[in-house]
């Protein structure tokens, strides 16, 4: 095979991609941008918007309680609420955000609580509506330091100790060092983002490449250069598959550096993203290149998928309406991967895009199953083999060259 | 030198079956002359030029290309041949200069011959004023200029124009027509697919009629001339071609 000839066609292409806006902005900025975009402005706005919700003083209704001053009383001294009288209409004022939440107090609450008899206090809320949320949680913890209170001094009364009550604790504790836990919890993310943005890498310049050249009609002029098809194939299947390893590349960089940054914004408030970003920086280089190692094999099933698929439409817009539902079947598997329970067994380590998903989820919790690797290595390299012998095969029938 | 051989190519049509686009075809093209293909629309003149330049594969027959057969070393066939047409485009983010080094590049030369060539070539054809700018930023006329650089870089001894003048103005075709002569005078083996007559009155030392692709007569334009006893090419086409279009209307 004459390398050459496949190198000539990659820089050529290559030239031609990084001056054409679409690929840089699918292929680089797109990835780039995606996730300081979601995560550090999402994130920041979002925190931003809880903070101000809760720094709010949420209005809320008291019902009742004319019977129950001293409960009444502790409610009014409560920080940052404000109760209001009772006013008709108090639940559409809730549905409406007029008020946030009402509160009401049983008739004879406070000597029923003197005579040791139960009960029930209700709070009413809008479920689901942030502020309305706040509201009655300030509420409920009153209501409950109260009830905890009252325990205490009906057991003081009686001369028992606390440990009545509860006679003994139950604590759980982790033995899994963080990197497991981390990775436990967002490996699966990890696989999923690489396999996902591989395709997408891939997708523009596949079509770029194929339906593209054939309705710019440069398809006849390359054809009637001395180049052999399977060299114009493979210099064209390299870029894409370039574009697809780069694609994921900088968009695991730019998460990692997006949930660093974040997490450093955040004051290590934000607990699941602070995971997420001390996961990101454990990773290390080991974990990084297994992953990358194992996306390669998929990079290159995608990479010659999508160009044998496109190859087939006469134009780019014919070349979209093929690859587009492509996407689906790639999120499903890879989707599944994520889901709690779903592990690697030797049947699912032969299903494409699944078994490299889960591999990934284990590989970045920092478990290595070498038997499990090199079935879904040499697997995916198997289809990966496939792909690009039909694609090659596809590039040398004319019927599909000069389909009209 | 291009001998065609009973080429011949048939397509599958879902709807109207088989079709014979090009139908046992033969001629022989010599060094130094231009071989005019005059045709109508769907006559088979594309067909058979790509079949000449190995872009398809015949489906019966061959043909020999500078000693390589189309069918057996197709790559050597394409390192020998100069392919125009309407249809073959440029790549429109590369410069003039790019794309022509690409196709030197792609033809094996190495680069200091690539650098003297196309340094040759741009200076001939007038291009320097556009070497380095983008194919999509062209006016007709230069990019026809490029594609003609295109075709001339690794110097191949046989030209096929595919109706090369198809669509351009006056001056661009003028351009393109003046350059046909040339590689004749240079001695190049010329052959040119076209359904303007003028053209081929003005260029072509051997004249093949194609219909329905069947080579229906073939003979220089005198030859023509007295076999049918009219003095307008348009008039002896006309002559040739209506009763196999008759019979095929009836058909």
């Amino acid at each position: 095979m004459s390398l050459r000839n496949v190198g000539i066609v990659y820089r050529k292409e290559l030239t031609e991609a990084l001056r054409d806006r679409r690929t840089v902005v699918s292929t680089i900025l797109v990835p780039l941008l995606l996730f300081p975009v979601l995560s550090v402005g999402f994130g920041a706005l979002a925190i931003a918007l809880v903070g101000k919700a809760k720094e709010e003083v949420p209005k809320v209704m008291l019902r009742g309680g004319e019977d129950s001053p001293a409960v009444v009383e502790g409610l009014r001294k409560l920080d940052k609420i404000e109760i209001v009288p009772e006013s008709s209409g108090w639940k559409d004022q809730i549905i409406n955000k007029e008020i946030r939440a009402a509160v009401e107090i049983p008739v004879g609450f406070q000597s029923d609580v003197a005579q040791e008899k139960s009960d029930t206090v209700k709070i009413f809320k809008y479920e689901g509506e942030m502020k309305s949320e706040f509201a009655t949680e300030k509420v409920e913890k009153y209501m409950k330091d109260y009830r905890d209170k009252v325990v205490k001094e009906r057991l003081a009364a009686k001369n028992l100790p606390d440990t009545v009550l509860q006679p003994f604790e139950v604590k759980q504790e982790n033995v899994a060092p963080p990197e497991k836990v981390s990775g436990a919890a967002f490996g699966g993310i990890i696989g999923y983002m690489v396999i996902l943005l591989c395709m997408t890498g891939a997708m523009y310049p596949a079509m770029d490449l194929t339906a593209g050249e054939k309705e710019r009609g440069t398809m006849e002029t390359i054809l009637s250069s001395p180049i052999s098809r399977m060299h114009l194939v493979l210099g064209k299947f390299f870029l894409i598959l370039t574009a697809a390893l780069g694609t994921a590349a900088l968009s695991v960089l730019s998460m990692g550096v997006s949930f660093s940054v974040l997490g450093h914004y955040t004051g290590k408030t934000a607990g699941g993203r602070d995971a997420a970003a001390g996961l990101l920086l454990r990773l290390g280089p080991k974990t990084v290149i297994s992953v990358f190692l194992m996306a390669l094999p998929v990079a290159v099933l995608f990479s010659a998928t999508l160009m044998t698929i496109a190859l087939f439409a006469k134009t780019y817009k014919e070349a979209q309406s093929y690859l587009t539902p492509m996407t689906f079947i790639v999120i499903i598997p890879a989707v599944a991967a994520m889901l709690p329970g779903v592990e690697l067994t030797p049947k699912l380590s032969l299903i494409p895009i699944l078994n490299v998903s889960l591999l990934c989820k284990e590989l970045v919790a920092g478990t290595y199953h070498w038997n499990y690797i090199a079935i879904i290595f040499a697997s995916t390299c198997v289809y990966a083999a496939a792909a690009l012998f039909i694609a090659i095969k596809m590039f040398q029938r004319e019927s599909v060259l000069f389909r009209s | 030198m291009i001998e065609a051989r009973a080429l011949s190519k048939r397509f599958q049509d879902k709807k109207r079956g088989e079709i014979r686009a090009v139908d046992n075809v033969s001629f022989t093209c010599q060094p130094g002359k231009i071989y005019g293909l005059l045709g109508a629309n769907g006559a088979g003149k594309t067909t058979t030029l790509r079949m000449l330049a190995t872009i398809l594969e015949p489906t019966d027959g061959t043909a020999i290309v500078c000693g390589y057969d189309v069918v057996d070393a197709p790559e050597k066939v394409r390192a020998n041949v100069g392919f125009l047409s309407t249809a073959t485009a440029l790549y429109r983010r590369l410069t003039a200069q790019e794309f022509v080094e690409y196709f030197g590049r792609l033809n094996g030369l190495d680069e200091a011959t690539l650098k003297k060539r196309v340094d040759d070539i741009f200076n001939r054809l007038d291009m320097n004023g556009f070497r380095d700018r983008r194919c999509d930023k062209l006016s007709t006329g230069m990019m026809q200029k490029t594609s003609i650089a295109r075709t001339l870089v690794h110097d191949p001894p046989v030209m096929i124009f595919d109706e090369p003048t198809n669509g351009l103005d006056i001056m661009t075709a003028r351009t393109i027509t003046a350059f046909i002569r040339e590689c004749r005078d240079n001695g190049k083996t010329v052959i040119f697919s076209t359904h303007i007559m003028s053209e081929v009155e003005k260029l072509c030392d051997t004249i093949g009629i194609i219909q329905s692709g069947k080579l229906l007569v073939e003979g220089s334009l005198a030859q023509l001339r007295d076999k049918y006893a009219e003095h307008e090419l348009e008039e002896i086409f006309v002559k040739v071609v209506t009763p196999h279009y008759v019979a095929e209307e009836n058909n």
